[in-house]
């Protein structure tokens, strides 16, 4: 397959209210190819999430895309209808969240679920469906597979729990894996797991992942591209080891400033984290022009007056007017 | 960034009255139990008769029809009764003390369903097991069936001459009392999710009392869902009232209320004479109505914001 | 002997339990007996004056036990704390529990919601009584809130009117209003973004420059403990495994758990480093394994570590809890 796997044109997500409509995600274009992992980071509130429920059709009423498109594999998807989505989700994409409990039925077996989900998608007899169940169990590093297939979720430590979700997002081989801040959850040493375990699966079978988190050290240890989100924009969108060691957008350069790191002269005070003063805006507060201006360091007329689009910028595209003549 | 003060609370404030102007069946409701409200608690001054004043009665006046019908009185806009009194201001005094029985029993049903819901939750341990095997043994009985003890209780221990002037306090206690389980019960459930809260435990390291922090601390923040039991209790309340008053174990008819009313019109009712049980019926039930459909609007309407 | 050496806080073999058996009735019925969950399991440590110390552990290691046995939250099955060398449990020690104060991981539910701010952070102005009038508080309530970088005017509005970082800085208004010299930090920024957790940290760090507050500060984040923390204690089911200085710690830790630990933080610098794969999860603490807890995840681990429980011995400035770091064959 040529070209991306997903690609996502000026996406926007809105909120209608009785005070006006919010808009959580303005005009969002990204794209992930196949065995890519794309990281998506941002503070809470700056749409990251939704960006994900949006591409696999699952965004809360009132929220509805109000402008843009999203294609699988060329294919449109976004506006599909309910059932044809339902389909789509699932044999195609398949969709990992932060907490393992709510996505698996705490009433069923975890080899009920996995033969049911895979008798959904693919057409195998039920006795195929378990032999595939059992490999996909092994797959995501479950020890004794056969052993633990017949039990319930409760009977599984948060860490393995996490991994049955993961495999219950690949039972029909899905192309793209969204996964939502899918280690938050858990503790740093299990967290390592599942993002070995992500890293195995876009390798080894080529399947694109959206990885959404907050935590930057995610993003650097797992993806191989990262789009920075704030208050519903992409601020910036370039190689991981690009935008970490040289982040082009101000935003992007105080949040990599402000993460303390382990390391050499820990302890004794090594001075003070950088620091962006203010907060993220409110969805109803959102200012004009760039939406960082208020809090940027570098701020000029410009910013205030009017909105950047992405600028490229060597490899990666920053929306900012500090690249508005060239880098 | 411009964030005007008090944006939040008004935006709260904003909602529930936005939520209430979009209901018209609210509205109705509320307009019904205002007039209602009005009514009862100006009866005394609104009423176009006293039906207690015995000098003004008439016996002549007995059985007059509503004024409407052949042979009514303008004076006497719904009729009158055996005793030639208005029923229209009967109604309306009687709503006056069905409305204070009935507030007055919720009242005191709250504070000691929140009291030993607070206690119970928040103290836990024997006094918690103790306070609800109390409310499950009674929540085993009817609540018109305690009310009828407590108040059978009162009529053998109280001397007889005194039955008719303690009789509405001893109604509110029989009624308030069969009613505390829900308020405790709901209490004891917030208050278990509450006292874990952290800013619980910050008023503990400060050092501050247990009873300092169940009253400032916990109380305020379970007291939403008791305000919409209590708001769906009055209508229920008034209903015990006069379901007890119509079994004449209630209110004498010295001071009737609407349950009252309804049984001394009762027997009338296949003489032909309709108009004095109706008319009182039919208020119980625009009353209690209009309360229940508030409660009910005010459950939705707080609903999402308490959790 | 000289009080200004001796450490603030001594925790002295401290243990607690927890009775997490089934209700009597059901124990009757199905037979089963009590249950004791150990979530701190002979802790010893000293905070020294002005310095801050982090407990460092993954969920369930007893860390946040620890601190609330501390300020008094709980009570400890065993063991003793002693605060400026008096024990806390003696009679008439109550009075020290104000030197003290917490700050509470969850901003969003340390804070009353039907409070107004100035209120929240008068509280413990009022109950220890250390203002004279209604206006002597009022003038303290606006100090405290500029001193955490909010405004006077703040004090009027209602928590929910605040974001996260906002509120995180109200709870330390609060919990400075009382004068402590001791705060205890519970997770105080693992619930805020990463841009807010920097601002805590900054202001936590001026504060204490500026008051000479001695911190507890409890995290399952490393790197925010290597940024804060001049010494750092590594728990593990209920048991203090390491404690070290923070430079030491995190170039030279002793114990294999702290090893694991450091290597399973996510390498912001992509520096591209081998990683040892991290084995296992912590196991259930109903049911300990013998010996050293850890050894079940342990890649040195030898017959004796599954037999007999390791004794915390000095190596340095560090004390650690481990056979192999004692035998040399670490």
């Amino acid at each position: 397959m040529s070209g991306p796997l997903l690609e996502v044109k000026d996406l926007r997500v809105e909120f209608p209210t009785r005070r006006g409509t919010l808009v959580a995600v303005d005009g969002a274009s990204l794209a992930i190819a196949p065995g890519e992992i794309l990281g998506v980071v941002g503070e809470s509130g700056a749409g990251k999430s939704l960006t994900g429920m949006a591409i696999i059709g699952l965004l809360e009423p009132p929220g509805r895309i109000a402008a843009g498109e999203i294609r699988l594999a060329g294919e449109r998807i976004d506006g599909l209808p309910y059932e044809q989505m339902r389909r789509i989700r699932g044999r195609r994409i398949g969709a990992i969240f932060q907490d393992p409990l709510t996505s698996l039925n705490p009433l069923f077996t975890v080899g009920e679920q996995l033969t049911e989900t895979i008798l959904a998608h693919l057409e195998v007899t039920p006795a195929a469906a378990r032999t595939r169940a059992l490999a996909l169990l092994a797959e995501v590093g479950i020890p004794a597979p056969q052993a633990r297939i017949d039990h319930y979720p409760h009977q599984f430590s948060g860490g393995m729990r996490q991994r049955v979700v993961v495999a219950l997002a690949l039972c029909a081989e899905p192309r793209l894996i969204i996964a939502d801040e899918p280690t938050t959850a858990l503790d740093v040493s299990i967290q390592a797991q599942i993002i070995a375990l992500l890293r195995r699966l876009a390798r080894e079978h080529g399947t694109a992942v959206m990885l959404i988190t907050h935590d930057m050290g995610v993003i650097a240890e797992t993806a191989d591209r990262v789009a920075v989100m704030y208050a519903g924009r992409i601020a910036e969108i370039g190689p991981v080891r690009e935008v970490i060691h040289a982040p082009r957008h101000p935003y992007t350069a105080g949040l990599m400033g402000s993460i303390p790191k382990v390391g050499r002269g820990a302890g004794k005070k090594r001075g003070r984290l950088v620091q962006i003063e203010g907060a993220m805006p409110r969805l109803n507060a959102i200012p004009p022009g760039c939406a960082f201006n208020p809090r940027c360091p570098q701020r000029f007329a410009r910013c205030a007056a009017e909105r950047p689009e992405l600028i490229a910028v060597g490899t990666t595209a920053a929306a900012c007017w500090l690249y508005a003549d060239g880098p | 960034m411009a964030v005007a003060p008090g944006w939040w609370r008004r935006a709260w404030d904003h909602d529930l009255a936005w939520s209430f102007r979009h209901s018209p069946v609210t509205i109705v409701a509320a307009l019904l139990t205002l007039a209602c409200f009005g009514a009862a608690i100006f009866a005394p001054w609104l009423a176009p008769h006293d039906p207690f004043d015995l000098a003004s009665l008439n016996l002549g006046d007995a059985f007059a029809p509503p004024a409407w019908s052949a042979g009514g009185q303008a004076r006497f806009p719904l009729g009158t009764d055996d005793q030639g009194r208005d029923v229209l201001s009967t109604i309306m005094h009687g709503a006056r003390i069905s409305l204070g029985v009935g507030l007055a029993a919720v009242a005191f049903s709250a504070l000691l369903g929140v009291s030993l819901g607070l206690l119970s939750g928040y103290v836990g341990g024997r006094l918690d097991a103790f306070i609800m095997r109390v409310a499950d043994i009674q929540l085993s009985f009817p609540a018109i069936l305690i009310a009828l003890l407590v108040d059978g209780v009162a009529r053998v221990a109280l001397p007889r001459e005194t039955h008719d002037s303690i009789a509405i306090p001893v109604l509110i206690f029989s009624i308030g009392i069969s009613g505390w389980v829900q308020y405790a019960r709901t209490v004891r459930g917030s208050t278990l999710v509450e006292k874990n809260r952290e800013y619980v435990q910050a008023a503990r390291v400060i050092g501050r009392s247990r009873f300092a922090i169940m009253l400032h601390h916990v109380l305020p923040n379970v007291m939403g869902p008791v305000l919409v039991i209590g708001t769906i209790h009055v209508g229920t309340a008034i209903i015990t009232e006069a379901t007890l008053s119509f079994l004449g174990v209630g209110l004498p008819p010295t001071q009737p209320s609407l349950g009252t009313l309804i049984r001394v019109g009762n027997d009338f009712l296949f003489s032909g004479e309709w108009w004095i049980t109706v008319f009182p019926g039919l208020a119980l039930i625009v009353l209690v109505l209009s309360v229940n459909l508030l409660g009910d609007w005010l459950r939705d309407a707080l609903n999402p914001k308490l959790r | 002997m000289d009080r200004d050496n001796l450490p603030l806080l001594r925790v002295l073999e401290v243990s607690r339990d927890f009775d997490v058996s089934r209700p009597w009735l059901n124990r009757l019925l199905e037979g089963t007996q009590r249950q004791l969950l150990r979530a701190v399991d002979g802790v010893s440590l000293a905070v020294n004056r002005g310095e801050t110390l982090a407990l460092v552990g993954e969920s369930g290691c007893g860390k946040s036990t620890v601190a609330r046995l501390i300020v008094g939250l709980h009570a400890a099955s065993q063991g003793r704390i002693e605060f400026d060398g008096i024990d806390l449990a003696a009679p008439g020690a109550q009075a020290l529990r104000r030197r003290m104060q917490m700050i509470f991981q969850d901003p969003y539910a340390s804070l009353n919601p039907r409070w107004r701010v100035r209120d929240i952070v008068a509280e413990p102005i009022r109950v220890l009584k250390l203002a004279a009038s209604e206006h002597e508080v009022a003038a303290r309530v606006a100090e405290l809130l500029r001193q955490v970088g909010l405004v006077a005017e703040d004090g009027e509005k209602y928590p929910h009117e605040f974001s996260g970082g906002q509120r995180q800085r109200i709870s330390i208004a609060r919990a400075l209003s009382g004068n402590p010299e001791f705060l205890v930090c519970d997770e105080p920024t693992s619930a805020l973004d990463v841009s807010v957790q920097a601002q805590i940290l900054n202001l936590m760090t001026d504060l204490q420059r500026g008051l000479g507050l001695t911190y507890l500060f409890i995290s399952h984040n490393l790197a925010v403990v290597s940024h804060i923390a001049d010494r750092v204690g590594v728990m593990y089911l209920g048991r203090l495994v390491e404690l070290a200085n923070a430079e030491d710690l995190f170039v030279q830790p002793l114990h294999p758990y702290t090893r694991m630990l450091l290597d399973a933080i996510p390498d912001l610098e992509m520096s591209g480093k081998a990683r040892t794969p991290v084995a296992g999860e912590v196991p259930n603490p109903l049911d300990p394994p013998a010996g050293c807890a850890f050894h079940p995840r342990c890649p040195h681990a030898n017959a004796r570590c599954r037999r007999e429980r390791p004794q915390v011995i000095v190596q340095g400035d560090a004390v650690v809890a481990c056979h192999a770091v004692e035998e040399r064959r670490l």
